[in-house]
């Protein structure tokens, strides 16, 4: 790639927008995963009763089973929805940035 | 090349079948429904192996099946290299024995995935072609990133294959009632044969098998056990704290001070994202979208695989646990507690007894010994990459050698790194080796991992900054786990550890970032401002794609 064609793509509008919105969404959903994670571990850390305390009055199953398995669940839809984002709109645009070069 | 195939398998099938005849005069009961499996997917395996042989011609084909394996193949095969004979049957006999503790361990090992694919997988595909020191080296100097790169990669493949080996020696021992010894050298050769003719395709085709198995067989476990308690997980906890008591439903002293918590925490999450065997994947997939795709099925087989191993775990407890059959009556004895046969991570092998009885502990058997092979398929491949790649065609060759002659570097690196993992198996057999794998993870969070990222985002990275951060990486983890309790004090006999915490990540990856950032921006030299003006053109292939390697079309 010469100077002149990065030059280019990098004042491509599409191209402007594609790393940003991309970016930021990555960004967004790294902090939320990582908030969540380090959040848990930290209540194990310092608060290990609150995991262990029964769902409900009576209840063998503790808050923590939940919050647990709903962990697990959570990063598989995360990486569910940075895919089906990527894979349409990401994609759609990076397009656009490599038919912007064919032209020239 | 075809001939030597067919020897080395006609004499692998008489070495397990004399192997078969001898085990039967051993004390442990022989297996013959899990050996018959076994040899069914051996044969199975050897077969691709064959049919891959013949497909792979260039140095390409050896390193990433060609390009062409779809991203629901590739999802498959990462989460077979993820999910090893270690996690299902640590992680279920984990579960077996501290309860939620199993859970806490198996959500660190998952979390990092979302963070693959929003940050590695996507410049990762578009920038590299075979390993991830193609892109840590991208804008860099050649050969000391390379040499860097290609450090973190073998440690890291070494002592995971430490690991594994040993490992696989024990429970095969366990399971099939072979030698050590035979066990051990039956896994070497196996994966030599893969390896070094089927290269990536046959290794990526014997990951997705496994994991089909691995998985199938899992679910059948995990939905017995439901079944028993009509799918109510109240009643099945119910019946379980009354055999173990109330603190199996909740965290206990897995991760103590919060110190050692966040430590394992980066390990865990850095270190998935560094480790090379698994980086090497995204390189088998023709474009950044399979890349994505890859990720999310892996995530969802993973995740879904923990889950299983949670109720296999506390299935176990209410199906294994005290009952006669699975209880090593001779410690039982000794000290009137009740330890099951073989250990705690037999725990879901007895379940799988208790379920479905002799021809599904078979399976089960022979699922855990195809586990070990491919995973050891995976690593050795990484690390003959690393070799060949990296070290050989890069930095001894200055990049002027040909496909073939890599070709054949690598394989011949192949067979010595499957030799040297038959010898440390052996050599290891009765060494405390609890902390490779934790090793293992430090290296590709504390090396392999700062340099990768900063590579792809970071404009100022110079070449300096990257191998003195990298080193010292390298260098702290390496040091702060000799100096650690489970080292210094466990194996050295010290009387108390130098360094506190269990867990080194998070001072040598906090090291390695300071450093490499110290050292890139203190960098005035001309070398250093012309890699800094590359970054633009990187950075704009690695977001779009432009110039990036495709399939090969053959």
């Amino acid at each position: 790639m010469n100077k002149e064609t990065v030059q280019k793509i990098k004042e491509n509008p599409d191209y402007k927008k594609l790393v940003s919105t991309r970016n930021s969404f990555a960004v967004k959903l790294s902090i939320l995963m990582l908030v969540v994670y380090f959040v848990f571990i930290l209540t194990i850390a310092f608060n290990p009763v609150f995991l262990g305390s029964p769902l409900s009055s009576g209840s063998v199953t503790t808050v923590g089973i939940p919050v647990g398995m709903g962990i697990i669940v959570f990063a598989i839809v995360l990486t569910g929805i940075y895919t089906q984002r990527a894979n349409g709109e990401f994609d759609e645009l990076s397009n656009r940035v490599k038919e912007s070069i064919r032209e020239i | 090349m075809n001939r030597i195939i067919i020897f080395l398998i006609l004499s692998s099938i008489v070495l397990l079948g004399a192997d078969a005849i001898s085990g039967e005069v051993e004390k442990q009961a022989l297996n013959m429904s899990a050996i018959v499996m076994f040899l069914i997917f051996v044969g199975a395996t050897l077969g691709i192996t064959y049919w891959a042989a013949k497909k792979t011609k260039s140095a390409k084909d050896f390193y990433t099946a060609g390009g062409g394996i779809t991203g629901f193949q590739n999802g498959m095969a990462i989460a077979g290299d993820y999910m090893s004979a270690a996690s299902f049957l640590g992680i279920s006999g984990l579960v077996y024995m501290k309860g939620y503790d199993g859970l806490i361990y198996s959500i660190g090992f998952l979390v990092g995935w979302p963070i693959i694919l929003f940050m590695i997988a996507e410049p990762l595909r578009n920038l590299g072609k075979y390993t991830f020191a193609d892109v840590a080296s991208y804008r860099l100097q050649q050969t000391p990133i390379r040499t860097l790169a290609a450090s973190g990669s073998i440690a890291t493949v070494v002592l995971y294959l430490i690991a594994q080996m040993v490992g696989s020696g024990k429970l095969i021992q366990l399971l099939f009632g072979l030698s050590y010894e035979m066990a051990v050298v039956l896994v070497g050769v196996l994966m030599i044969l893969y390896v070094a003719f089927g290269g990536m395709l046959a290794t990526t085709w014997v990951q997705i098998i496994k994991a089909f198995l691995l998985l199938s067989g899992a679910t059948f476990m995990a939905i017995a056990v439901m079944a028993h308690y009509d799918f109510s997980f109240g009643s099945l906890f119910t019946h379980a704290t009354e055999l173990k008591g109330e603190a199996i439903m909740s965290p206990g002293g897995l991760v103590s001070d919060p110190i050692s918590a966040i430590s394992l925490a980066i390990a865990l999450m850095f270190g998935t994202a560094g480790l090379p065997h698994i980086l090497m994947r995204f390189f088998t997939v023709n474009d950044a979208k399979e890349a994505r795709k890859s990720v999310f099925y892996a995530t969802g087989f993973i995740g879904y695989f923990y889950i299983l191993t949670f109720i296999i775990g506390f299935g176990a407890i209410v199906m294994v646990f005290q009952k006669p059959e699975y209880l090593d009556a001779a410690k039982h004895a000794v000290d009137g507690t009740f330890p099951i046969l073989g250990g705690s991570n037999m725990a879901a092998i007895h379940l799988s007894h208790a379920v479905g009885g002799d021809f599904f502990l078979g399976f089960i058997s022979a699922v855990a010994f195809a586990t070990i092979l491919a995973v050891v398929s995976g690593l050795t491949l990484a690390g003959a990459s690393a070799i060949s790649h990296d070290l050989y065609a890069s930095v001894f060759r200055k990049g002027r050698v040909d496909s073939m002659t890599e070709m054949r570097v690598s394989k011949m690196a192949t067979i010595a790194l499957g030799i040297i993992a038959i010898i440390v198996g052996i050599a290891f057999e009765n060494q405390n080796i609890a902390f490779v794998v934790g090793l293992a993870f430090a290296i590709a969070a504390s090396a392999n991992f700062p340099i990768l990222v900063l590579s792809m985002y970071w404009r100022k990275l110079t070449t300096r900054g990257a191998v003195i951060g990298g080193a010292l990486g390298l260098g702290s983890a390496v040091l702060l786990v000799i100096l650690s309790p489970v080292v210094w004090k466990s194996i050295l006999g010290n009387a108390e550890a130098i360094f506190p915490y269990e867990y080194p990540a998070l001072f040598s990856v906090t090291l390695a970032f300071v450093a490499t950032w110290f050292f890139s921006i203190t960098d005035k030299s001309q070398a250093a401002k012309d890699e800094q003006e590359l970054f633009d053109a990187q950075f704009i292939r690695a977001q779009t794609g432009i110039g990036a390697e495709g399939a090969s079309s053959h």
